[in-house]
Formats: C-alpha cells, structure tokens, sequence
C-alpha cells in the first residue's frame, strides 16, 4: 500500500508531460508561424480571388458581380498603360542591372589596391532608404540646377528633361534602380570568388584570352546566381511601387507615364476604395509573375551549369 | 601588358565608384548648404560655410523626433517579434519530426513568391475588423507569426549542426524547449543576428506598410513624414537633404557595427533589407 502513491508520482510527470520527441513538440514550436501562415498568407490568398469577383468597397460587404472586375479592367485605358509602363520598365531594368551587376561584380573581383574599399562603397547606395534616395535623385536629375545635366552641359551635351518627360520618366527610374544595385553586385561577387583559380590557369595555359576566359568559364559557372537575380529582378521590376509612388506624389505623372501596375494597383483599392477591381488586378499580377518564374526555370535548364556537374 | 590592364580596371573601378558615391557626397554636401547656394550656376561641390541651419529647420518643418519614435518603436518591435517566432518554426522544420512536416515546409516556401499585392487588401481588411487600422498594431503584429523567408534561412542553419547534441541532453533529461534554447540557439546566434539586421532594415525603410495603415500624421513614420517635405516644401533643398542624411544615419552605423554579418548576410540571400 505504502510503495504505490510513490510509484504514481513517479509515472505521474510522464504522463502529464510528452515524451522527449513527441511531434507534439514539431506542432507546438511550429504553431506560431503556423497561425501566422493561414491568417497572413492562406487566407488572404483565397479571399483575395474571392474579392475579386465582388464589387467589395471596403466598407459594404459588396456582391457577387461575376467577371465584372476583370472585364471592366479589360475596357481600363488606365490599366493598360499601367500593364505596359510596368513591362516596359523590367524590360529595361532587369537586362541593365544584369549586365551591369555582373560587369562591376568582375571589376571588384579584380585582384588590386584598394578593392575593400570600393566594395564598400558600392554598397553604400544599398544603405540609404528609398525615400532618401528619390530625395537625392531628384536633385540630381533637375532639369535647371541638378548635377547630371550641369555635366552634361559641361562637356556639351543637352541634358534631358528627366521626370519631366514622358520619354525620360523610365529612365530616370531606371538610373536610381541600377545606382542601388549593390546587393545585387554581392551576390555576383560571391559566386565570382567560387569559381576556382585552377579553371582560369588550366585554360591560360590552352592560351585562352581574357574573352574567352569571361564567356567559357565565369559566364556558365555564374549562371546559378545570374537565374536567381534574373527571377529576382523580374518580381521586382513588376512590383515597382515606392520609388514611383515617392517621386510622383502618387500621380504616376507625366501623362501617366510613370502609373506602374502596383501603383495603380494600390490607387484602386486605397483611393478609390474599389476593393475588387484591386484583387482582381492582384490576382492577374500573381499569375503573371508565376508564369514568368516559370518560363524562367524551364528555359534556364539549356544555359545554367551548376559546378560539378 | 598586366600593368595596362591593370590600369584600366583601376580606371573603370575608379569611375564606377565616382557614380556611386557621388549622388551620396551630395547628399551630405547640400545639406550643409544654404537655400541660395543650391541655385548656384556653376554647381560648388562644397558648402561655402557649414551651414547647419538645414538640420534645424527640419525640426521646425516636421514633427522629425516624434517620427523618429515612432519608426524606433515599431522596428525594435518587430526585430522582438522576428526573435520569437522565426528561430522555433524554423527549428521545428529541420530538426523535429513530426507528421505534415515537410509538406508544410514546401508551403511554407510557396508563400515567398506571393506578391504583396495579393495579400495587401484581405489583410487590411482583418485589421479593418479588428479595427486596428489608424494604429501601430497592423504594422507589429504579422512579424510575431514569422516571415517565411527568415525561416527558411533559419533552418539552413539548424539543419546543418549535428545531432549527437540534442542526444545527449535527451539522455540527461533535458525538455525539447531547454535544447532548443539552450543548446541550438546559441549555436545559431550569427543567424540570428542576421534576420534581426534584415527586419532592423525592413522595418527602418518600410513605406508600403505605414502608407496603408497610418492615417493621423502625428503617426507617420520618418519614410512616411518625409514625403511632406515634397508637397508644400518642395523648394526647400538643404532640409530635405538633412533629413535623408538623418534617416539614413542610422542604417549606416548598423552596417559599420555588423559589417561582416550584413555582408554575408546580402551575399546569401541577394536581397536588399
């Protein structure tokens, strides 16, 4: 009689409490993210469609109107101007920040005095804030008394008109995207110092010159990283937003020419209250940089060369 | 031969760093200008005298400190809340089993490449119910429930440390919740300190989110506040260049102090805050 209270007290804990490795403990650390990824992600992610078939105002629970949203985007001059700017713009944006990223990645990877410090400081444009930096390149890019046209003048050339035109808007913005790319040239950089030494003697002695060596070897053992900026820069380039809302006060001004697709996008649910016709131009943007990731990877198994292989 | 090449990469690098730190030098530079020399024709690459009128005005101009705490308080909160939640998802991802693991990894993956748009709208309209928009709370809240992306680079970490560790502090009667804290987080504080640096940045630059959700202007955010210097100040140069100086300020003396880690940091991830 008197062994057996001492006995439950012992069993007692282990029943009470899980086992070591119980996958209670899994779903218990987990569950925090989990709520967070049906309230935050899963959920919105499906309502959103739902929303987009309504004509939800943010107020007044809306109807269900069908394909109206989308139809009547179809008929949106807006809109279509929105859809061209924004594929316009990564059209520029995400070949020019390749091209250049890969180019002053190999620059810094140059074996000279001094390469600590320009690493560092083509990184600092990465440090300044967005609203900063529009701050800065709209002094920069005035067209009276900014620096970029008084050099320009200096050495003879008209300076254009910047964000005063419809033809300079995108490269303006195009300008402050590449002069921010200093992540971007890091990740070259680490793929550049990969790239093993050997490969470059081995092919010197074969006698190939510093263009071969370029395109042979460190184009293909870079491909990883250039498909993972591409992708990047693609979901980017179509999310364009702050730096436009910034600049333009939210106008997309002049004529439209800088309304980017996120940015009208955000007009129609926050200005203009249209719930509906803002999911459903969320959804179509979903799509569209789905089916591009896509193309990207199936298209990206002819050039991309992972080392090793 | 070498030396002329030698030569010309010295010259490109010595140009490519002139385009970007030029646009930064005059940041600095025209924030210590005055009003006048800013019209200035030639442009003078030096203020003629230090001139710190620019920083006072912007006290005058915005309510700068009250949007500098206000930015304070929800980084600090969010870098808390990233902390919490992240370390322990992602630690139940790569070493606990337990059933749906993996799937819910896979969709824990999927949820990255969902564009801010799509979400943007249902999720405000939660906090509309909750009504809690017009507060901080919409801007705190998600990042206790975790960010996918900084789990993800978490369990890279926790999955690759060995597993004699949690063995022997099982054998010793250790609970799942000790080994946790005590024995694989501390291994993973350069982590760690990582996603903290990350969310440190994001929630330092972010404009999207308070744009939605603050509406009183006493409110704002500095990203949200400078943007007032461009409706009815827009002529006014040297504060606004002072104020860029001092939102950036910050972010810049995180980078000198964790240089290493946000080095490694960008290099593996690729992305920008």
């Amino acid at each position: 009689m008197n062994a057996q209270p001492s006995m439950v007290s012992k069993k007692a804990p282990r029943k009470v409490f899980f086992a070591a490795n119980h996958p209670i403990y899994g779903w218990l650390f987990a569950l925090p993210w989990l709520i967070g990824l049906t309230v935050f992600y899963i959920y919105p992610l499906c309502s959103s469609i739902v929303y987009s078939f309504t004509s939800f105002n943010g107020i007044v629970a809306g109807r269900f109107v069908g394909g109206r949203n989308y139809a009547d985007l179809m008929a949106d001059e807006t809109f279509w101007i929105a859809v061209k700017n924004t594929f316009v713009f990564a059209a520029m944006a995400v070949p020019a920040s390749l091209i250049f990223g890969i180019l002053v990645a190999v620059l810094l990877n140059a074996k000279i005095r001094g390469r600590g410090v320009y690493r560092v400081i083509a990184l600092i444009p990465t440090l300044v804030p967005v609203v900063a930096v529009s701050i800065i390149w709209q002094w920069l890019l005035n067209s009276q008394f900014g620096l970029v046209n008084y050099l320009l003048y200096r050495v003879g050339l008209p300076g254009p008109p910047w964000f005063g035109s419809e033809l300079w808007a995108k490269p303006s913005i195009l300008l402050i995207v590449i002069w921010t790319i200093g992540a971007n040239i890091l990740t070259y950089l680490a793929g550049l110092q990969d790239i093993p030494e050997s490969y470059y003697e081995a092919a010197a002695i074969d006698g190939a010159g510093a263009r071969h060596k370029f395109f042979r070897i460190t184009l293909p053992l870079l491909s990883p990283i250039i498909l993972y900026n591409t992708i990047m820069g693609i979901i980017g380039a179509l999310q364009q937003f702050t730096l436009a809302f910034v600049i333009t006060n939210g106008q997309g001004t002049p004529a439209n020419s800088m309304m980017f697709y996120a940015m009208y996008l955000y007009k129609n649910a926050f200005t203009y209250f249209k719930m509906g016709t803002a999911n459903a131009m969320a959804w179509m943007m979903f799509v569209v940089v789905m089916a591009l990731t896509v193309f990207v990877f199936t298209v990206s198994k002819k050039w991309v060369h992972y080392m090793g292989e | 031969m070498l030396r002329k090449y030698h030569l010309s990469v010295q010259l490109s690098l010595i140009l490519v760093s002139l385009f970007f730190v030029i646009p930064f030098y005059f940041m600095v530079c025209t924030s210590f200008k005055t009003q006048a020399e800013c019209y200035v024709y030639p442009i003078t690459w030096l203020p003629e005298h230090f001139n710190l009128r620019g920083y006072r005005d912007i006290f005058g101009m915005i309510p700068f400190g009250r949007y500098f705490l206000n930015t304070s308080y929800i980084t600090v909160l969010n870098v808390i809340g990233v902390v919490c939640c992240c370390p322990l998802a992602a630690y139940s991802f790569a070493r606990l089993k337990w059933r749906g693991r993996d799937p819910l990894f896979f969709v824990t993956l999927a949820v990255m490449m969902i564009p801010y748009q799509v979400i943007m709208v249902p999720i405000f309209m939660i906090f509309s119910k909750l009504k809690l928009v017009g507060t901080f709370w919409p801007l705190i809240i998600p990042q206790y429930f975790g960010v996918p992306f900084y789990i993800f680079l978490l369990r890279q970490f926790f999955k690759g440390l060995p597993k004699d560790l949690e063995d022997s502090a099982r054998i010793d009667g250790c609970s799942e919740f000790r080994i946790f804290l005590k024995i694989y987080l501390p291994i993973c504080k350069p982590a760690v300190l990582t996603i903290m640096i990350f969310q440190m940045l994001s929630s330092w630059n972010d404009f999207n989110g308070p744009l939605i959700y603050l509406q009183r202007s006493e409110m704002y955010t500095l990203q949200l506040g400078l943007q007032q210097f461009k409706t009815a100040h827009l002529t006014y140069w040297p504060p606004m260049m002072a104020a860029a100086v001092l939102i950036s300020l910050p972010i810049i003396l995180v980078f000198f102090i964790a240089q290493k880690r946000f080095i490694e940091g960008i290099t593996f991830t690729g992305i920008k805050g």
